[in-house]
């Protein structure tokens, strides 16, 4: 046998109402190397990885193990053959220990009695081997999100898995993290296990993925030696175009100032210490201004304070001349402030409404959308319709789609086209890119562009550092609550790591 | 699949339900009393029908049974338990029969009157939590039986609106409106004609099923209901919409407290029966959330499932001599019951639909 395949998809279809995820799909993972799965956001990666761990059944096609033909009901199935999954929202026990997470599942009993020594070994051993820092007594919820998937991990170790699959697991790590996971998986790769790794981000395809299989729109685009294809190709086989890295900037004229914030203190819900402490800036119109730093150091808090999702405990907040400070969120939006959220199911959409009923969520009041408190359906779909032409939001019914069931990129992009087309003075952008494609990062960057452009203030929040280097005009960076540092884009990535770590810090005047 | 496709499908998956509770509550009464569960069945199934009368009197309980599970179910959209229906359908009886007997009030004022008094009722639970936080089952549960209480505290210390006050020698129940303000009893509208003279029958029906699909057109046709549905959704996110979600939960309880307290005006203007006071929590409230769990709480829907229920009640009730009342409640349940399976019906449809499609593809 020339080659080694330990696992092999052949020909995998699977449909939805309306769509067809995966459309004669072939993936054929070797032993022991890392097999990158590249698509864009709804090409169908996580749908054909759901149906290799069990939790879809294909139409057609048949999955092999060690070159038998294998059926794979559920995730226990899954997991007797050895293939282990870390999902990209984590599935652990927030108020457990992590080593009650690890071992849920399969634990150890005597007489009706856990029994936690030989698990505790266990996991030890292994967070030793692969370098897989975590305290086993620490209760998940107070854990940091990157430790929180080194438990993840363990997860997968502790029963002994093979096959290891990964769902976007860089989209929350920090810069660091990222660098720490790919040397695990490089560990993992010695040890002999296979890897595959979903993501959309080609730097880190290219670090180190052996192979790549592409999707596009359900469909197999085909499979390339990492060594030997660029990310150029890449992209282009992905997106389908040519995919432009860099943002074309033009230079503007810095126009008013729009939002100007002053001694702004914000509570945290997690501490008694404040989130925001003391924090004063100015955004003008035609500008980027972007908040750097690593997440949970209360870029959250200010821009819930912002927004008017959370009080206010001491500062002001001044819009176009106007103190809102204590004003309602709806005032806020009136008044011109857009909001893209940082959590789009959390905030930015309400899933059961379909998808033009989301896109006039802030305006459905409107004179326009309204008559005499009837809603004008007709206004509301002409509407819809030209949002989803313009910004290109795709899904399986148009404007009557359920939200839930778009992909996130396409949800994504909804809101986008919704708080962009209210025209707003500022526009407050959390993470807008986070878990997105290629594709649909380039279109969100081009649009937050367009909108400097237009003379708007834009205040970008991200933990991306190439974004931020990209697309500001001016950076702060925040830490612990505190601005800590203002540069013009033309500071290193390496002095704006310092800032955001803590180690260097100045004076920030308004 | 389209939409009316869907709507097919759901009906079907009703009917099925429906049929297999009816299934499983004629095979529990054949254990439990097998020479008797034939004629049983059968009157349960055929009493509504049987007489003009009975029909009648299915209308005459279905119309307080909707306005109670449309209470529920109104709420429920707007992702509020109201579980206080009962209390609120009390304060409403309580209401209407103050202004009936007391006030000697026609009886739209009396109707108009037991809303407000159910939507009293509705705003404790609903302030408290808007501006507590404090859960509404909780609160509503307790306002049953401060509502139940507080209605026998005030009857018991008002002789004129008792019985006892027109000559009938009961002092633990409400005066007769024949006796006390037949102008009070909502009218007939002649269907007592049509239904054969029945005793029960009004126009009752016809105002909660007005309601029903007045409860509709707000629900998805209005921004109002736009506004509640999406606070019942994702509350979060109805916030970062700028909607007022405190001040849509109070509007939410209110707007459900008084469809339950008009339940409760209906029911006592019939002047067919009077107010009891009794130390047990009214049933009819807790009635209405297995006719809104039934409907999906859709205000249409609850019309057919408020008859559905009215319909097997009436049917119970006159199995009483041969069977102990019981009995016929567990049967009741058990077929209330396996009809709320609707949903999983539903889904098995669709799954059997879905493949038959392929194979039409594939052929």
């Amino acid at each position: 046998m020339a080659d080694d395949y330990v696992i092999e998809m052949l020909h995998i279809t699977k449909e939805f109402p309306g769509i067809k995820a995966n459309d004669d799909i072939t993936l054929q993972l070797r032993r022991g190397e890392i097999h990158a799965l590249l698509g864009e956001n709804g090409a169908g990666k996580s749908t054909l990885m759901s149906v290799l761990f069990g939790l879809y059944q294909a139409e057609s096609g048949e999955i092999k193990k060690n070159g038998q033909t294998v059926k794979i009901n559920d995730p226990n199935d899954a997991n007797r053959l050895g293939i282990g999954m870390v999902h990209q929202h984590f599935k652990l026990v927030e108020c457990f220990t992590v080593l009650d997470n690890i071992i849920l599942g399969v634990e150890d009993t005597k007489n009706g009695f856990l029994q936690y020594d030989e698990a505790r070994k266990k996991v030890m051993a292994l967070s030793e081997k692969y370098g897989l820092k975590v305290d086993p007594d620490a209760l998940v919820s107070d854990i940091s999100v990157g430790m929180q998937q080194r438990v993840e991990i363990l997860k997968m170790l502790y029963r002994d898995n093979e096959i290891l699959i990964f769902d976007e697991p860089t989209a929350v790590l920090t810069p660091q993290e990222i660098d720490e996971l790919m040397q695990i998986m490089r560990g993992f790769k010695e040890e002999g296990k296979s890897i595959l790794f979903i993501t959309h981000k080609l730097s880190e395809i290219m670090a180190v993925a052996d192979r790549c299989t592409v999707l596009r729109k359900g469909c197999y685009e085909g499979t390339v030696d990492v060594a030997s294809t660029t990310k150029e190709e890449l992209s282009k086989m992905m997106v389908g175009r040519d995919v432009e890295f860099t943002v074309t900037k033009r230079s503007v004229e810095r126009g008013e100032t729009i939002l100007s914030v002053r001694d702004l203190v914000v509570a945290s819900k997690a501490h008694d210490n404040n989130a925001v402490k003391k924090v004063s800036f100015n955004v003008h119109g035609g500008e980027i201004v972007c908040i750097a730093g690593i997440e949970g150091n209360g870029q959250t808090e200010l821009v819930y304070g912002l927004t008017g999702l959370e009080p206010v405990k001491e500062g002001s907040i001044t819009l176009c001349g106007m103190d809102i400070t204590n004003a309602p969120v709806r005032q806020r939006n009136i008044s011109g402030m857009s909001h893209i959220p940082e959590d789009r199911h959390k905030h930015g959409l309400i899933l059961d409404y379909t998808l033009e009923q989301n896109l006039v969520l802030q305006r459905y009041f409107e004179q326009q959308f309204q008559d005499h408190g009837f809603i004008n359906s007709g206004e509301v779909r002409k509407y819809a319709n030209k949002l989803i032409d313009s910004f290109d939001v795709r899904s399986g019914q148009g404007p009557v789609t359920v939200a839930r069931s778009m992909s996130g990129g396409n949800q994504q992009k909804a809101i986008i086209a919704r708080e962009i087309d209210r025209e707003p003075q500022l526009l407050v952008a959390v993470q807008p890119t986070r878990g997105l494609d290629v594709g649909a990062i380039e279109y969100i960057h081009r649009r937050l562009v367009e909108e400097r452009d237009a003379g708007r203030a834009v205040l970008l929040v991200s933990l991306e550092l190439e974004e931020v280097m990209s697309l500001s005009d001016r950076i702060l960076v925040m830490y612990e609550g505190e601005l800590v540092g203002e540069f013009d884009n033309t500071v290193s990535t390496d002095e704006l790591g310092l800032y955001m770590a803590g180690a260097k810090r100045m004076e920030v005047k308004a | 699949m389209k939409k009316n496709n869907q709507m097919l499908v759901g009906i079907i998956s009703s009917v099925i339900s429906i049929a297999v509770g009816l299934l499983f509550g004629f095979i529990l009464l054949l254990i439990l009393n097998p020479a008797k569960a034939g004629m049983g069945m059968g009157t349960m199934l055929t009493t509504a029908f049987s007489n003009m009368d009975q029909f009648g009197k299915m209308f005459y309980q279905a119309a307080p049974l909707l306005m109670c599970g449309l209470s529920v179910g109104f709420a429920f959209k707007t992702g509020l338990f109201n579980i206080g229906a009962s209390g609120q359908y009390t304060i409403g009886a309580f209401f209407a029969l103050f202004g009936a007997i007391g006030l000697q009030l026609p009886w739209w004022a009396c109707l108009l009157l037991s809303c407000v008094g159910g939507a009293i009722w509705g705003i404790f639970p609903g302030l408290f939590k808007a501006l507590f936080n404090v859960n509404e089952v909780i609160t509503s549960i307790m306002f049953n039986w401060i509502g139940m209480y507080l209605v026998n505290l005030l009857l018991a210390n008002m002789p004129f609106m008792l019985s006892a006050y027109y000559g009938v020698g009961t002092t633990d129940r409400t005066a007769a409106l024949s006796d006390a303000n037949p102008s009070a009893i909502i009218p007939t509208g002649g269907l007592n004609h049509i239904f054969g003279n029945s005793s029960w029958i009004n126009i009752s029906m016809f105002i909660a099923v007005a309601v029903a699909i007045l409860m509709w057109v707000i629900l998805d046709k209005t921004i109002f209901g736009y506004e509640l549905k999406a606070c019942g959704f994702n509350k979060e996110a109805s916030r970062y919409a700028g909607i007022n979600a405190n001040r849509n939960i109070v509007l939410s309880m209110i707007i459900a407290g008084a469809l339950s307290g008009l339940g409760g005006g209906i029911y006592y203007l019939a002047g067919t029966i009077q107010y009891v006071l009794e130390k047990s929590i009214l049933s009819m409230g807790f009635d209405g959330i297995p006719v809104a769990l039934l409907a999906n709480s859709h205000p249409i829907g609850t019309i057919f499932s408020a008859l559905f229920i009215s319909y097997i009640k009436v049917g119970g009730s006159a199995m009483q001599p041969n069977f102990s009342s019981e009995t016929i409640n567990i049967i009741i349940s058990v077929i209330i019951y396996l009809a709320a399976f609707a949903l999983l019906t539903k889904i098995i449809i669709a799954k059997f639909l879905q493949k038959s499609d392929k194979k039409e593809v594939k052929a």
